[in-house]
């Protein structure tokens, strides 16, 4: 690497110093958008007792599902689990850890973890089990929840073309946690679909700034459909 | 009678209004979509960050890339917009959203909803709900009014763990449109040929009941 090309050759490099233990927060809603080569990179390195911060954990056999097999995942953060058989035997036998999260206080932890804000207060998940060992203060006459913002050792976003500074955009709805898992990331690892000439991309229609992102690779997708559903 | 999940999604239909953006909720809310009155523009949010959600896609058109918060492919309307889950749940959170309709296990006279852990059953998770019903001013429940074995889901106090606390103001049940004030459900509406005492009798929390409860209309004014 030289200078800001950010480009990694091979899936190997792009996850270099991923190991046992560590926090990987992970884009991607359902499978949709979801870093699949990178997943399945972790996968074959075999790291094992990770923390996955990520809205769902795939299906079996697919997305994140995939590390469940070898039980490489010991907690997950997630806004919702379903789907997924293994997860949840691992889920009843105790096997796994989890943190359920609503979907937007999760986004904006990772948003506030990208951006240097260590907490923020939301009405979300008031009186409700989620609001339990935390503290609320009142505002304006509200009850709000104090909720911790989340940073990981590694990001893993999946993006749709970038340049080699690392400027990202995300295509259609494939976008959802993607930018704010790439700015929480002490390393964020970005896959596309394909790496634009520099310029190529508008400056001003940039997603995430390269800024945010240490190393791209371009790879080729499944963008396997959850739910296939058409016009009558 | 009691109303069928079309009719259900029929009645709730009526709440909206030209240029209301609108979240519908997975299950009988999803059905609204298809009740929206001719000449009428709406733009259902999805929750996963698309705003201007369009019909489903045709074999030719399904695109992987483009989905809603219930995982379907779908489509984008003209006027759509596309972004981030952080600044879905910001309009969410900040109130932008007009309508917020979704489905529950239970509400009660508090204006509290339960919709997302049975205790002993396995809990995937609330997904948005929380956010949802956090935010939103204008929010309907719609649910059948008592299980299957006759137990009501219109209680004094919720017996499941909450979604939210204090948010629900009206519920769109199988037999009546009720409102939620001052610590009771006032029956606004009852469904064709469902009686006064029917709704009384599987409402187990405090009901007002009006000296006139008229017929639910499902023709748009």
């Amino acid at each position: 690497m030289a200078g800001f090309d950010k480009r990694v050759s091979s899936y190997e490099e792009a996850l270099a110093g991923l190991e046992d233990g560590m926090t990987v927060i992970a884009g991607g809603f359902g499978l949709c958008g979801i870093p699949e080569n990178l997943i399945a990179e972790i996968k074959r390195k075999g790291t094992r007792d990770l923390t996955v911060v990520s809205n769902n954990c795939g299906v079996d056999g697919f997305g994140l599902g995939v590390l469940l097999t070898d039980r490489q995942i010991s907690k997950v953060v997630a806004s919702y689990v379903g789907e997924n058989k293994l997860f949840e035997e691992q889920l009843l036998k105790g096997e796994i850890e989890v943190t359920l999260t609503p979907q937007g206080t999760l986004a904006e932890k990772m948003r506030a973890g990208g951006a240097g804000i260590p907490a923020f207060f939301t009405a979300t998940g008031v009186g409700t089990p989620v609001a339990e060992g935390k503290e609320v203060r009142e505002f304006n006459g509200r009850k709000y929840l104090m909720e911790e913002s989340i940073t990981g050792d590694f990001a893993i976003v999946k993006g749709w073309k970038a340049d080699h500074f690392g400027n990202v955009i995300y295509r259609h709805t494939a976008q959802n946690f993607n930018p704010l898992a790439a700015t929480a990331g002490k390393i964020t690892v970005v896959e596309v679909e394909e790496i634009v000439e520099p310029g190529e991309l508008d400056p001003a229609q940039i997603h995430t700034p390269g800024i945010y992102v240490d190393r791209i690779i371009c790879g080729t997708f499944e963008k396997r459909i959850e739910q296939r559903t058409v016009r009558k | 009678m009691a109303l069928s999940r079309e009719q259900m999604a029929q009645r709730v239909a009526r709440e909206m209004q030209d240029g209301f953006y609108v979240n519908l909720g997975i299950g009988i809310p999803t059905l609204v979509a298809n009740y929206i009155p001719e000449g009428m523009e709406v733009m259902l949010q999805s929750e996963n960050g698309l705003l201007g959600m369009g019909p489903f896609p045709t074999e030719e058109t399904i695109d992987a890339d483009m989905i809603n918060a219930g995982k379907q492919t779908v489509t984008a309307r003209t006027g759509a917009s596309i972004f981030s889950s952080a600044e879905s749940f910001a309009m969410i959170r900040g109130g932008h959203v007009d309508l917020t309709v979704l489905g529950a296990f239970e509400v009660d006279v508090q204006g509290n909803i339960a919709s997302w852990m049975i205790p002993g059953k396995l809990v995937k998770g609330m997904g948005g709900a929380m956010d949802l019903v956090a935010g939103a001013d204008n929010i309907i429940v719609i649910m059948t009014h008592a299980s299957k074995d006759g137990e009501s889901k219109l209680l004094s106090q919720c017996s499941l763990p909450l979604t939210g606390a204090g948010c629900i103001k009206r519920v769109l049940t199988d037999l009546a449109y009720l409102e939620i004030e001052n610590g009771a459900f006032i029956l606004k509406e009852r469904a064709p040929g469902v009686s006064v005492e029917e709704i009384v009798a599987k409402t187990a929390g405090k009901l007002i009941v009006p000296d006139h409860v008229p017929e639910m209309q499902f023709a748009a004014q």
